[in-house]
């Protein structure tokens, strides 16, 4: 597996900007943070991309591996995505969690994969998610959280939904013993994953652009009966209501969670 | 009966709403409205009361029984202000000391863009976040249909019970159909397929407790609800505060069936 990454971090694979349909090398999207060269598009990013991106250098050590899904329903169909989910990413489902050093700050880490099922949130991701917090609350360290998600995974029922309690759940305790939660909002963010932790920040980043809201737009065009404006559910959208405090561009992450982070640690200097 | 009859029937006219069933249960009621921040949102039907010598709040979602009623309460779809109402009466409860009982009756959250521009998101998930770390007992009930995050905002309890032929679900049928198959005609099959009765729930752990439905005679079904409620609340109130959060936190802890290193993990066993 790691050996299949260095192929791929040293190939000449191509990969086409899905707004200006232009081509480029990994090696040269990964320079740019996979902001289109051409476009200035936010390209999605896989889950170690992203790690790769914004964690220190050799920080970041992962937990909770070795988790995987099971169709314990038995339900049409899923059985087949989950193989075809793992096959195409490398991955055992949809986030990625661990512990890392941003601008030198020790913190915890998930970062949700759209690439894996759009990152439905199922038993693993939700069990992941709720071990990175528990984790954070042992060590008293802030967590860091990336979202992206489709919502719930249906194919596993109401279990699913009760991920959003789960997780909603270690936030809360992670929160009441006075640790920081920043959440950084990537497109796309919506249903079950929007109504709970990722709305749980202290502190809500956005990325530029990102699709942000609860329901389809589709669901709320039929609900609210007319046209839609094209910013609706984007993070400028939300930022203008009032639902997130800052949108970040890609190249400035660093610092942005650096100072936050640098802001809010709890060995201070006595007077 | 199918659980799409199930759902079907927890759409009906004629089936007992809340506003029903706080009438039958509590004594002294007084409604209480409004969330503080926006508006009145009459999808949901709040206020205090008592079981016997219990003080309680009481915090229902209303489908409305009629035409007229239930354009007002947009069919039992709460708006982010319907939400921060139930979470204000929450916060009030915790601070006096009564236990929260919620009747959830809803097809989901209102999808409409006002509720998105006043963060429809934000609202369950704060909802839900703060209903698991409230210092009081809490209860709630699935009346007719518990239908995804709009109804686990109020159902993140210590204790659910499910009516009879109450329904409980992440996404409504119909949904789940018209997305995997592109086809919401075949919504039957989905219910199937979801798992979303009140048996299934119970032997999900999802609820504890299963409500023979006698709507004929409503106040014999409305005793049974009360004389359960009192059994809960007398029990919840003994506890610690600690003790009634780390209980309420493992309630929600096990919920997961996956695989670690090749072995079947999570505490719900199921099999269907």
């Amino acid at each position: 597996m790691i050996f299949d990454k260095w192929i791929a971090a040293f190939s000449h694979e191509k990969l086409t900007c899905g707004a200006c349909k232009k081509e480029f090398s990994v090696k040269e999207l990964r320079k740019a943070l996979y902001i289109c060269p051409e476009c200035g598009k936010y390209m999605r990013i896989g889950g170690r991309e992203r790690i790769n991106q914004v964690v220190d250098k050799k920080s970041f050590e992962e937990f909770a591996t070795g988790l995987s899904s099971v169709d314990f329903l038995e339900f049409p169909g899923y059985a087949d995505k989950l193989t075809k989910a793992i096959d195409s990413t490398g991955e055992d489902d949809a986030v990625i969690c661990g512990h890392a050093t941003i601008g030198g700050h020790p913190c915890a880490i998930f970062v949700m994969d759209a690439r894996f099922m759009m990152a439905s949130m199922g038993s693993v991701v939700g069990e992941k998610i709720t071990r990175t917090f528990e984790y954070a609350t042992e060590h008293h360290i802030p967590v860091i959280g990336f979202t992206a998600s489709g919502g719930a995974r249906m194919q596993e029922g109401i279990i699913s939904l009760m991920q959003m309690a789960k997780c909603s759940a270690a936030v809360k305790k992670h929160s009441t013993e006075g640790n920081l939660y920043i959440t950084v909002l990537t497109d796309p963010t919506t249903g079950g994953v929007t109504a709970s932790f990722a709305m749980q920040g202290d502190i809500i980043l956005a990325e530029p652009n990102a699709l942000v809201g609860f329901a389809g737009r589709r669901v709320v065009e039929q609900t609210t009966k007319s046209q839609l404006p094209d910013n609706f559910q984007s993070a400028e959208f939300i930022l203008e209501h009032g639902f997130a405090d800052a949108i970040v561009p890609r190249e400035e992450l660093i610092d942005t969670l650096t100072t936050i982070l640098k802001l809010h640690r709890k060995e201070r200097v006595a007077g | 009966m199918t659980p799409y009859e199930k759902l079907k029937m927890t759409r009906q006219n004629g089936r007992p709403t809340g506003v029903a069933y706080i009438n039958g249960i509590f004594d002294d009621r007084i409604e209480l409205h409004g969330d503080r921040r926006f508006a009145e949102d009459a999808a949901i039907i709040s206020g205090i009361g008592s079981i016997d010598d219990i003080p309680v709040t009481y915090i229902a979602i209303e489908k409305g029984v009629d035409l007229a009623t239930r354009m007002k309460t947009n069919f039992g779809c709460p708006k982010p202000e319907g939400y921060r109402k139930a979470l204000r009466l929450m916060k009030q409860a915790e601070k006096f000391g009564r236990p929260v009982v919620c009747f959830v009756d809803t097809q989901g959250a209102f999808c409409g863009a006002d509720g998105e521009e006043r963060g429809q998101g934000e609202a369950i998930a704060e909802n839900i976040m703060e209903m698991l770390g409230l210092q009081t007992p809490t209860v709630s009930i699935v009346i007719g249909e518990g239908g995804s995050g709009g109804a686990l905002a109020l159902c993140s309890a210590d204790r659910v019970y499910m009516m009879e032929h109450a329904v409980y679900s992440v996404i409504s049928p119909e949904g789940c159909a018209s997305i995997l198959w592109k086809d919401a005609s075949r919504a039957e099959d989905a219910a199937q397929c979801l798992r979303i009765t009140a048996d299934d729930m119970k032997s999900f752990g999802v609820a504890e407790t299963i409500i023979p439905e006698d709507f004929d005679n409503f106040d014999v079904t409305c005793a049974v609800i009360k004389k359960q409620l009192k059994e809960d609340l007398t029990e919840l109130l003994k506890k610690k505060t600690d003790a009634l959060l780390s209980d309420r936190y493992m309630r929600f802890r096990k919920f997961g069936i996956y695989e670690e290193n090749g072995e079947t993990r999570g505490t719900v066993a199921y099999s269907i």
